[in-house]
């Protein structure tokens, strides 16, 4: 059983996970077998039904809420808890019992992501889980429902693909490999969403996507999923005279998607409804989101609809008198989703700011602002540089252009179901195309919008095999430690800090960094903390490079890394010098190591997932 | 076919032996005995098969249940039907017919592949062929003669192509179609 039989893609997502396969035996050059591997889970207590998308939440259920045969999983287990299309009923009617956005906790800089902090909201009484823990929950049972349907084939011995938000920083990724090999799964490789989403995009245009793309295009990824935002850019170069893809610049994590839009038009119904005299509770309201959703399909599908009927049912089990009617109009759909998600602004436009203090906060940090194109705008320009060291590419973008110009367009994730939307934010990047010159920017169209991740992710696993085109980049960021420089100390002053490259950009996997010429000191016995830098936009600085001084445009701080040397045969707080070593691991995080002067042992150093920076 | 229909000359030749070992065997006297008077089968008579008589069997209520548990869960089925309706004005009827209608159909798009039985438009003229399934097609009105039959399509009649319910578990009770919900 050791061959290898498929290649496994697992979207581990905000709002839903799913999971695919190619079966790597049966499969040659373009010729693909692959498919979504249905997942069972209870859909009602006591009933258990295959679905293609396992939704990300875990319901924590009091241990009298569910007898135990009323969740009992196909694979004779009835665990404590509860994943899926159960837990996501259950919870909209308990909500303190409901772990949801499990992901966006784990990349939260500003919570311990190893404590059992969630739900936030609970009880005392309930046992809380940690984000880790919660996705340890969610690809136990992905793993479970493969091996139920594969006995022959376990998902531990098989290829898996995993597959991370571009925007997550190395201490996220890291969480989330973790929690993959504590349910087994060490045969692991982690892949970018935005990146799986264009490999997806190859699969499914049959081999015809060389003639779709041409040399020096800009490939633009918006991946707006239920919970996230990812952007990403993807360069077509040339070698050898075949065409290689590129990734040159990924975006910040941006706390926007599918569902903060659905809440928003079930929020301006329910002020509607409110200034009619009608007061909605949480359970109504859950229905009228319900609703809304419905109807925005509805009307975002059919331009001659002007207005949809909603209704919110009554929670008794008289429907006929207690259910409450209105209507969604197309001008509410306009003004709040079109408008206020996808406003027309112009290149210029940036996001409003979060101030750094409101992480810290017990809370998820949402987008401040939500205008989607704004965030867009600012990734485009930070990234005005991304194809300079390109071969070929400076030359089409015009002097004093403001930011990068994507000639191509590929976009994922369901709110791009909605066709106006899609249209909506072409249209705003095209005008601010045309606005510096330039040609539009082309649609590649023909994605699976839904489970797109998952199924490139699967394909992924198939091409690193050597079964088709890669897409190349390495890391997305330069990665620095604080050090504290050697200026005089001015007293009543921080002592200035200063960046030493320790990462350079684009290091691909399974590469070591060398080592940085400048030496830290550790204290023997007692956890050491530096300051921790990333930047996605200097992509020339080599390992060794010191910046006196950056902009928080140009250089952004991670949460610090800590370092403890064990004692052994050492004096507890001696210092020892040691230099910081990164490396980018097999599976895709990155690891740093600190090197002592003398002798071949070298210690780990750990990012601070606590969240005290 | 050949064993049990033997020619004349192997009966005859069976005749003496059975008798002869009637005559000296007596437990295979008794045998033959029984034989003789129809207390024994030994093998059906080929090609008469009696017609069976077709049970009626009760249907399982199990998934029955778990459809109207459903359609309850989805679409207030059982909430619909059992009000008073008398009472209700056509609007407000017609917002909780909404409910229903949304949440029942999404069931049976669901769980059910349903399709018409005839794909032609109601209202044209068809003909029957011999042999049609009368289970799938009724035939109403100047029912008389021999098929093919021609006549109008009033309806186009539905088939269940194919039917997913969710997997229950051991134990568990189908017959409460939706739990009492008490919040605390």
């Amino acid at each position: 059983m050791s061959e290898v039989r498929y290649a496994v893609g697992i979207d581990l997502g905000t709002t839903h996970c799913v999971m695919a396969a190619v079966d790597l035996a049966a499969s040659d050059r373009d010729a693909v077998v692959e498919r979504i591997a249905a997942i069972p889970q209870l859909t009602a207590p006591g009933a258990v039904e295959e679905r293609l998308m396992l939704p990300s939440f875990l319901y924590l259920p009091h241990p009298d809420e569910l007898r135990v045969e009323d969740r009992v999983l196909p694979w004779g287990e009835s665990p404590p808890f509860v994943v899926g299309e159960l837990a996501r009923t259950m919870g909209g009617r308990t909500p303190i019992r409901l772990v949801a956005s499990a992901k966006s906790w784990l990349c939260h800089p500003g919570v311990d992501r190893r404590a059992a902090i969630l739900p936030v909201e609970a009880p005392e009484e309930v046992a809380r889980v940690s984000p880790l823990q919660a996705s340890m929950h969610y690809l136990g049972h992905l793993r479970a429902a493969w091996d139920q349907q594969h006995p022959e084939a376990l998902l531990t011995e098989q290829e898996v693909v995993l597959t991370v938000p571009a925007s997550f920083d190395p201490a996220a990724r890291e969480l989330t490999a973790e929690a993959a090999a504590a349910v087994g799964l060490h045969h692991l490789v982690l892949l970018e969403e935005p990146q799986a989403a264009l490999y997806h995009w190859i699969l499914a245009s049959g081999g015809e996507w060389r003639k779709q793309v041409r040399v020096s295009d800009i490939i633009l990824v918006v991946d707006l999923g239920g919970g996230t935002a990812d952007f990403s850019l993807i360069a077509v170069t040339e070698r050898d005279g075949s065409l290689e893809l590129v990734r040159v610049a990924v975006g910040d994590h941006i706390l926007l998607g599918g569902d903060n839009m659905d809440l928003a038009l079930a929020h301006a119904v329910r002020t509607k409804l409110a200034e009619q005299g009608t007061q909605l509770d949480a359970w109504q309201l859950q229905g009228l989101t319900h609703g809304c959703r419905n109807a925005k399909e509805i009307l975002l599908s059919d331009a001659r609809v002007e207005s949809v009927p909603v209704v919110v049912p009554s929670r008794g089990s008289r429907l006929i008198g207690g259910t409450l009617r209105t209507e969604l109009t197309r001008d509410e759909v306009t003004r709040n989703l079109v408008e206020g998600f996808f406003p027309k602004v112009d290149a210029a436009a940036r996001p409003a700011a979060r101030a750094r203090a409101a992480l810290t906060k017990l809370g998820l940090p949402y987008a401040q602002d939500a205008a989607m194109p704004r965030h867009l705008a600012a990734f485009l320009a930070r990234q005005v540089d991304a194809t300079r060291d390109l071969e070929g590419f400076m030359a089409q973008l015009p002097t004093g252009a403001t930011f990068l110009h994507p000639t191509a367009v590929l976009f994922n994730g369901g709110v791009f179901k909605a066709e106006p939307l899609l249209e909506r934010t072409l249209g705003v990047l095209n005008d601010w195309l045309a606005a510096e010159g330039a040609p539009p920017a082309r649609l590649l169209a023909g994605i699976d919008l839904d489970l797109a991740v998952a199924r490139g992710a699967a394909y992924y696993g198939y091409v690193r095999r050597g079964g088709g085109v890669r897409i190349r980049g390495g890391t997305a960021k330069a990665y620095y430690v604080g050090v504290e420089s050697a200026m005089p100390a001015v007293p009543g002053l921080e002592p200035p800090i200063e960046a030493l490259c320790i990462a350079p950009f684009g290091m691909e996997e399974g590469t070591q960094a060398q080592l940085p010429p400048q030496e830290v000191g550790l204290v023997v016995g007692e956890p050491v903390r530096f300051r921790f830098f990333g930047s996605s936009v200097r992509r020339t600085d080599q390992v060794g490079t010191v910046l006196e001084q950056w902009t928080p445009d140009e250089v952004e701080e991670l949460e610090e890394i800590e370092a403890t040397l064990p004692a052994e045969d050492r004096q507890p707080g001696e210092v020892v010098p040691v230099r910081l070593q990164a490396a980018v691991t097999e599976v895709g995080t990155l690891r740093l190591e600190a090197v002592p002067r003398i002798g071949a042992e070298t210690w780990k150093v750990e990012f601070d997932v606590r969240g005290e920076g | 076919m050949s064993d049990s229909k033997s020619n004349f000359f192997s009966r005859l030749a069976l005749a003496l032996r059975a008798g002869w070992r009637a005559l000296v065997d007596g437990d295979f006297a008794g045998d033959l005995q029984r034989l003789e008077q129809g207390g024994w089968t030994l093998s059906a008579p080929a090609g008469v098969e009696p017609p069976k008589p077709i049970a009626l069997r009760d249907a399982p209520p199990d998934s029955a249940l778990q459809l109207l548990a459903l359609l309850q869960q989805e679409g207030r089925f059982v909430d619909f039907l059992e009000e008073n309706v008398t009472a209700y004005s056509d609007a407000d009827m017609g917002g909780a017919a909404r409910v229903v209608h949304e949440g029942c159909r999404k069931v049976i798009r669901d769980y059910l592949q349903i399709e018409p039985v005839r794909e032609e438009a109601e209202g044209v003229r068809l003909t029957l062929p011999a042999g049609f399934d009368a289970a799938a097609v009724r035939l109403t009105g100047n029912v008389v003669g021999q098929p093919p039959f021609t006549g109008t399509l009033m309806h186009r009649g539905w088939r269940v192509r194919q039917m997913t319910l969710p997997k229950v578990a051991e134990g568990h009770d189908v017959r409460v179609l939706a739990p009492a919900e008490v919040e605390l």
